[in-house]
């Protein structure tokens, strides 16, 4: 049987998506069913002196309306932190009470006041405008770095500030630095983006007064995540009394890892009015109050000797959390983003120092990348400005610095297990032509415009593990993944997964992963995940994780039933068990053709005995079925690594940037599967690329998002792009048996420093992102002044 | 209220509705045919285009009334006899979708991209999607896809 594994399977998901019998959850109408809209707050930041709901609850088809003092009555609880940072000082961070419904105080535009819940959503949103809120307006704090300048938001939180985060050896580091021939500094601001999932977020909760069960349907990338939350920290209901179901999830890039305060109100108003509730987010409410990502304002500086040899790295960042510290927010800008900070070099000295803090905004959580991004942005504009500096080839300049064996302890805290960074960056060279690169600039400036080229050369870290290790940095999470392999008794299998696929192609990667260990067919393997009440308790998908610690989980629990399977077919064959091979979903006996197929075995276990022609003995004490379990803890995390090289176009008269050549070559470890895991960089590839030109996210000095529609915010569009050429190097992971790494985020992480470093290689000035026409065009005229002068 | 008579799908229904009921909602919340989707509320991102009298238009910003007396195709719409339309197992075969949500909206604009242009460039292909968003695909695949139905229809 040939192998699935590396073949480009068409998806077995696609048909139902594409012939719009896919089910998402605002596809989801209960009889009875009655809608919320929730009254959010206009005001950055403001005290809430009175809310007025006599007229709401008065008004046609209204069923409640609940306020924060409902929500502070029935003793429900905060939303949550989920990584605890230490400041470099030994002290906890710290951070502000969260309501799912605010009594005291709102913190951003879009903070939730109240909910109206009626018998039609025309009748809710009318009636929302009826809820009269007294608020007294504050003095909003909104940038980035002047929160630790401004008013304290919280009466117990001086100078805004959540923690002040140190990873590294300050005093190593100066001795690097003193040692130095040049220091290259740089300052950056890594941009506030939206995810935009193009799903908006939903919620519909069922509670059965009988049962007490509350069946919640949401848009979540890890529903048994939400079940705990809802459950243990807002105490809506015991776990046994709530089921999360996360059905087809159009996309979500880090935005639907945790539960939102509307899950929470939608779960505990249906109990209160025994009634399901349903609510659907629209593009603005999306805007408004999903957690954003990135919002970094940082100044790095790397110390170099003459010869391009890296001696030593630091990195000041203040990053902005928003209004509040949500699930993954305190760790994206720390263990996720210092140590990637140092690259793919060798780095004898670093450190990472990040302060972070709150600001009257949207909560600020892990996007696309998660501080990958960030950490890459950084290092790798520095490096090509020492390339500039020094007048080095940016190829030669990385290569100087490449780590050549493995494993390579990186400076802070990785010990990368393997990788061929140079192999990656020649062959990247070699596919983008660079050598013909002179020649294409050349055309261009006949053709009047500027062309400029950039490198970028990434690790990263994904698939973050091992659970113990992260717990003492201070998750609060384990970081394993579950599955369950049930083979049914004619034969065929469903494996559950605790990951969760929005987009991925699980249903076909993992199936492919389960079919080349059983032996069994491809259309015989059912992949099932997103409903607690179905699979095994798991951790849900992000971070590039879902292959390396799920994927292996799968193989784990194949390897179980295997080992069950040899005992029964020893049995049946009345041979010693080690007499009996494996392969190919045979069970075979060495040397002569007696075997057992795994669907025989399957049949005995779920059958065991001597029926007429039907004979299959269990071994003594093995127990009847055929299903195993595993919950795999991998020992490292993994890390992709890969070398992009981007070639843009300006057209000086208008300002604008066209990418004009892009090239990716990628190390992924094995790859399961080729056609999605190119689809995985692509569409990386195209966030990347839009945060570098085309998105921002806008607030004003009072904390009025700007940005809060498609008119306004920036997407990247299909004529936005040329076509990618993609390519892959291999070095197989050592830490999960299928030799994979990640490949969700990669995209996103190489393709921001690649574009603007091609937009600062042509303009010969620094430009921050996103590179508008607007900034290039005025980068433009400064260019042509000074060309004027000088000649 | 108004009472509207439309084909949809090849099916006539006739239903009262509020005047300012959108096609999109007269769709997914009269007729429960939820594989158009609604991903803005400003006409941009074109999760929503379905067919109306043979062109796509953005359902979300099409009052339903307006289109009193139309023949509408959704995506559902375009399995004849069991069998894809080219263009959705076109999708398939190049993975032109990931999540999916964009994919009715985006199959349904392309179709009418080769009613206008039999064998379109990629630039053309590009330009003619430029007002359906998709955030996963990086729109690559897409591209191909379209051309791979435009190959075979």
């Amino acid at each position: 049987m040939a192998s699935l594994v590396g073949s480009r399977v068409e998806r077995k998901e696609d048909k139902k998506l594409l012939t719009g019998r896919g089910k998402y959850t605002a596809d989801v109408t209960f009889a009875h069913q009655t809608y919320a809209y929730f009254v959010r707050s206009p005001h950055a930041r403001a005290q809430i002196k009175n809310v007025d709901i006599s007229k709401a609850a008065k008004a046609s088809g209204v069923v409640a309306v609940l306020t924060g003092k409902d929500i502070v009555n029935d003793k429900i609880g905060g939303l949550i932190a989920g990584w605890r940072i230490k400041s470099e000082d030994g002290s906890d961070m710290k951070v502000p009470a969260h309501p799912p419904l605010a009594s005291e105080s709102v913190n951003y535009v879009g903070d939730h006041v109240a909910v109206v819940i009626a018998e039609s959503l025309d009748e809710a949103r009318n009636a929302a405008e009826l809820v009269k809120v007294d608020y007294k307006v504050l003095k909003a704090v909104v940038k980035t770095d002047e929160a630790m300048k401004s008013d304290s938001i919280y009466k117990d939180i001086p100078k805004n500030l959540c923690f002040d985060w140190l990873l590294g050896d300050r005093a190593k580091v100066k001795e690097a630095f003193d040692g130095a021939d040049k220091i290259i500094k740089v300052d950056l601001i890594n941009n506030r983006l939206v995810p935009n999932a193009m799903e908006p977020r939903a919620a519909n909760a069922d509670y059965n007064p009988s049962t007490e069960e509350i069946t919640l349907y949401t848009t979540s990338q890890n529903p048994h995540l939400a079940r705990i939350i809802i459950s243990a920290f807002n105490g809506v209901a015991p776990e046994n009394k709530l089921r999360v179901i996360a059905p087809d999830v159009g996309g979500g890039f880090g935005s639907k890892i945790y539960p939102y305060a509307e899950e929470v109100v939608c779960s505990w108003a249906s109990k209160k009015i025994e009634r399901p509730v349903k609510w659907v987010g629209d593009r603005t409410e999306s805007f408004l109050s999903d957690c954003h990502g990135r919002d970094h304002v940082t100044h790095a500086e790397l110390a170099v000797k003459n010869d391009g040899t890296f001696l030593g790295f630091k990195n000041e960042t203040i990053a902005n959390l928003g209004a509040y510290a949500s699930v993954f927010g305190t760790v994206t800008p720390t263990y996720l983003f210092g140590p990637c900070a140092t690259g793919v070099y060798k780095m004898p000295a670093a450190y990472s120092n990040v302060k972070a803090v709150f600001t009257n905004t949207a909560p600020v959580d892990a996007y696309r990348g998660a501080g990958r991004p960030e950490a890459t942005y950084t290092i790798e504009v520095l490096v090509e400005k020492a390339a500039r500096e020094l007048g080095m080839d940016p190829a030669e300049i990385r290569m100087k610095n490449f780590p050549t064996e493995f494993p390579f302890q990186q400076t802070l805290v990785h010990s990368v297990d393997s990788g061929d960074y140079n192999a990656g960056l020649k062959k990247a060279m070699e596919v983008a032509d660079y050598k013909g690169y002179e020649k294409r600039r050349k055309d261009s400036e006949v053709n009047g415009k500027i062309r400029g080229i950039g490198f970028c050369t990434y690790f990263e870290a994904c698939g973050i593990a091992p659970s113990a290790v992260v717990m003492s940095l201070g998750c609060g999470i384990g970081l394993w993944e579950s599955a369950e392999v049930r083979f049914n008794p004619t034969g065929n299998v469903t494996v559950f997964t605790g990951s969760h696929s929005h987009g991925q192609g699980h249903d076909t990667t993992f199936a492919q992963i389960a079919a080349d260990q059983l032996g069994v067919p491809l259309e015989n393997i059912e992949i099932s995940h997103g409903d607690t009440d179905k699979g095994p308790f798991g951790y849900g998908t992000y971070g590039s994780r879902s292959l390396t610690v799920g994927g292996t989980a799968i193989v784990k629990a194949c390897d179980k039933i295997i080992a069950k399977g040899k005992k029964v077919a020893a049995k049946m064959l009345e041979v010693n068990e080690s007499d009996v091979e494996f392969k190919d979903g045979e069970f075979i006996v060495a040397k002569s053709n007696q075997k057992k197929t795994i669907g025989e075995v399957a049949f005995a276990c779920y059958l065991p005995g001597t029926y007429g022609e039907v004979k299959s003995p269990l071994p003594e004490g093995e127990e009847p079925g055929l299903k195993e379990s595993s919950f795999f803890d991998p020992a490292n995390f993994s890390f992709p690594a890969g070398s992009h090289i981007c070639e843009v176009e300006i057209d000086p008269d208008t300002g604008t940037t066209e990418v004009a050549k892009y090239t990716a070559i990628d190390d992924f470890g094995t790859i399961i599967n080729p056609l999605i895991v190119e689809g995985q960089v692509h569409g990386g590839l195209v966030q990347g690329i839009g945060q570098a030109l085309y998105e921002n996210c806008h607030y004003d000095d009072s904390g009025q998002l700007i940005t809060a529609s498609y008119m306004d915010y920036t997407m990247p569009r299909a004529d936005n792009f040329p076509e990618f050429k993609l390519g892959f190097t291999c070095t197989p992971a050592t830490s999960n048996p299928l030799g994979t790494k990640g490949c969700g985020e990669a995209g996103a992480i190489a393709s921001p420093p690649a574009v603007m470093n091609a937009v600062m290689n042509a303009l010969g000035t620094d430009i921050s992102m996103p590179a508008t026409a607007e900034k290039v065009w005025n980068a433009c005229q400064k260019m042509k002044k000074s060309n004027s002068e000088a000649a | 209220m108004k009472k509207i008579t439309l084909e949809v799908n090849g099916k006539k229904v006739t239903k009262e509705v509020p005047d300012h009921t959108v096609l999109s909602v007269f769709i997914r919340e009269v007729l429960n045919l939820t594989g158009t989707h609604v991903g803005c509320d400003t006409s941009q991102c074109g999760a929503c285009v379905v067919h109306a009298d043979g062109k796509s238009i953005k359902s979300c910003t099409a009052l339903a009334a307006d289109l009193d007396g139309s023949k509408v195709t959704t995506i559902e719409g375009l399995v004849s006899n069991g069998k894809m339309h080219p263009m959705q197992e076109a999708f398939k075969k190049l993975h032109g979708l990931q999540c999916g949500f964009c994919t009715p909206g985006m199959v349904m604009s392309a179709i009418d991209l080769l009613k206008h242009k039999k064998n379109p460039s990629d630039k053309e292909i590009r330009d003619w999607l430029e007002g359906n968003i998709c955030r996963c695909t990086g729109y690559q695949n897409i591209v191909a896809a379209v051309k791979e139905a435009a190959s075979k229809m």
